[in-house]
């Protein structure tokens, strides 16, 4: 199977915080991986280094080298607008945009693509809403105001509206952290549905969630990698005694 | 009961009084302690909703008695008074027309070049300027807003209208000169002094309040934008302006509030000739000038009375923009439940 995104040796600071040690993994496409590890151990730092979100704060640096498809997305003279188009990104708390309607949210990254036919629009806001599972209930209303969904529809959505962008690479940061378990569940079944058309990598503090969706996980730990493999040798046979420790709830 | 009020002693001293009550009364209702703090309540509520309407009693105190005084005007000329454009304190004629055209062009103009200025600098403030910058930047422009309005009219007249005269209006009339807007003699003082010297007034209002605004659109509606790959424009016009409209449009109406009132500065730029004219050029009149300008030499009771009823008009005028205001920040965000108010 192909190596979707690579990360090699990479190293990012906050001013004086060493927040991610020299972490090297392999994401291979159209797979599922999660990153596992306690609070603060630096996996939703490392997770936001993959489409270049640290660019927002001058403070943090980023070493090493980050490839997707064999490319440095860290070179000189590459567009981090361009890379997030590729890799799109789903936020813990969901984010639709208040003052749009459903329909607008979903179309709203696309639009930046430039000028569209409104029918163009339609199949891309129907398409990207039946595939998170969110067509059937919101399909008599979707000029209404987005903030007028639940919290677990309201991610959904934001899924859709990542997934309309046409990325290849979904990063999903602790998406169903703030949601109930049916929302989650439903969730959880869309990413299992995703990856038969992105590469998902997802950061979770959830570890029963990680083992239902992933098949690849890493474990980290005071921001250094102690462990990756398939997800089902990382939680039965672990080869380091930190990962068998964390999953067993000893500690964490 | 018992036990809690035992903990309560041991470990905050300061509720010895109350445990000892509590230990006397325990399983006899506390009626006298209730009744008191009902009552306390009760005073409360009524000292607040006193509080609540006293600012519409003086309101109405004050619509009344401007209307008490402006009687003699309002009896005589009706709403001749509203659509008269003549002004002859000798005559006794009076009509205010040019006074209220003077002062609802001049604001809404300077309304119009304000706004889309005043969001630029606090976008420039908030999301484009390295942070010291922009808090370098943000103080400067509240200290414009703090200066009195007496300065900004000698800086108008003194040098302002000077070089609207030599330079601006020449321009415009060689170049646009066929527009209604810009014919007529460079005089300096005119419509033109008054827009642009509200204009400076205003700018610093807007643009500390739309600041503010910009400041509480939380990070995590930037980054849902930026995640899409928005550049940094598309992400202010996609998610930064968008969550902060209704602010937004609040500290417009704030800023207009202030235009329409404005005396002093306008006084001393629009040239305080009462006359209706397209031409910007031309010098015009507001109604808090007059009011200014005359109120100290009237002397017949028709005249004050007029006096007293453009004030009238400046209040009623300004309760209707508000009104106005409301209606449209409700009509655009009645829609959604996000945003900041």
């Amino acid at each position: 199977m192909n190596n979707k995104v690579q990360l090699d040796q990479v190293n990012i600071h906050f001013g004086k915080t060493h927040a991610v040690k020299n972490v090297s993994i392999l994401f291979p496409e159209n797979s599922v991986t999660a990153i596992i590890g306690p609070s603060g151990c630096g996996k939703s730092t490392l997770l936001r280094s993959i489409n270049r979100m640290h660019d927002l704060f001058p403070s943090a640096r980023v070493e090493g080298r980050i490839l997707v498809d064999g490319s440095d997305i860290y070179d000189k003279g590459v567009d981090p607008v361009s890379i997030r188009r590729r890799v799109g990104m789903v936020f813990q708390k969901p984010n639709p945009f208040p003052a749009m309607s459903i329909y607008d949210n979903v179309i709203a990254g696309y639009k930046l693509n430039g000028r569209m036919v409104k029918s163009e629009a339609d199949d891309i806001v129907e398409t990207s809403l039946k595939r998170v599972a969110l067509w059937e209930e919101v399909k008599d209303r979707l000029k209404t105001n987005a903030m007028n969904l639940s919290g677990g529809q309201q991610q959904r959505l934001c899924i859709a509206r990542t997934i309309a962008v046409k990325p290849e690479v979904i990063l999903m940061d602790e998406p169903a952290s703030a949601l109930d378990p049916i929302s989650t569940l439903k969730i959880e079944e869309l990413i299992e549905e995703l990856k038969e058309r992105y590469t998902i990598i997802i950061v979770t503090h959830n570890m029963q969630q990680a083992a239902r969706v992933s098949d690849y996980t890493a474990f980290l730990y005071m921001g250094e990698l102690v462990e990756c493999g398939e997800t089902k040798k990382i939680f039965t046979t672990p080869e380091q005694k930190q990962t068998e420790d964390y999953i067993t709830g000893r500690f964490g | 009961m018992q036990q809690r009020a035992e903990t309560g002693k041991d470990c905050l001293p300061f509720t010895t009084s109350a445990t000892d009550r509590t230990e006397q009364t325990v399983g006899k209702p506390r009626t006298v302690d209730r009744e008191k703090a009902i009552t306390g309540d009760r005073i409360f509520k009524w000292m607040t909703t006193g509080f609540a309407f006293s600012i519409l009693i003086i309101l109405g105190l004050m619509l009344f008695q401007m209307a008490g005084e402006s009687w003699p005007a309002l009896k005589q000329f009706g709403w001749q008074f509203v659509t008269g454009r003549d002004w002859d304190a000798v005559q006794g004629h009076f009509g205010a027309l040019p006074y209220l055209y003077g002062s609802v062009v001049s604001s809404v103009l300077a309304l119009l070049l304000a706004t889309p200025l005043s969001i630029g600098a606090a976008i420039f403030i908030t999301e484009i300027a390295p942070k010291r910058l922009g808090s370098l930047i943000a103080p400067l422009v509240e200290l414009l807003a703090a200066i009195p309005s007496v300065i900004y009219g000698l800086w108008g007249v003194l040098v302002m209208a000077p070089w609207l005269q030599s330079t601006v209006e020449p321009f415009l009339i060689e170049r646009f000169g066929f527009l209604p807007f810009f014919q007529g003699a460079p005089y300096g003082v005119s419509m033109l002094a008054a827009v642009f010297i509200l204009m400076i007034m205003v700018v610093p209002i807007i643009t500390s309040i739309t600041r503010e605004v910009l400041l509480a659109v939380p990070q995590s509606q930037k980054e849902a934008a930026i995640a899409l790959g928005a550049t940094r424009w598309e992400t202010i016009m996609m998610a930064v302006l968008p969550y902060g409209r209704s602010g937004i449009m609040g500290a417009a109406i704030l800023g207009l509030g202030r235009a329409v009132g404005e005396t002093m500065a306008v006084t001393m730029v629009i040239g305080n000739a009462p006359q209706i004219s397209a031409s910007l050029l031309s010098p015009a009149y507001t109604m808090p000038s007059v009011i200014a300008n005359e109120f100290a030499e009237a002397v017949s009771k028709l005249h004050t009375a007029a006096l007293m009823e453009i004030g009238l008009m400046l209040l009623v005028v300004t309760l209707i923009i508000n009104a106005l205001a409301r209606l449209l920040i409700w009509g655009v965000t009645k829609d959604s439940s996000g945003g900041a108010a």
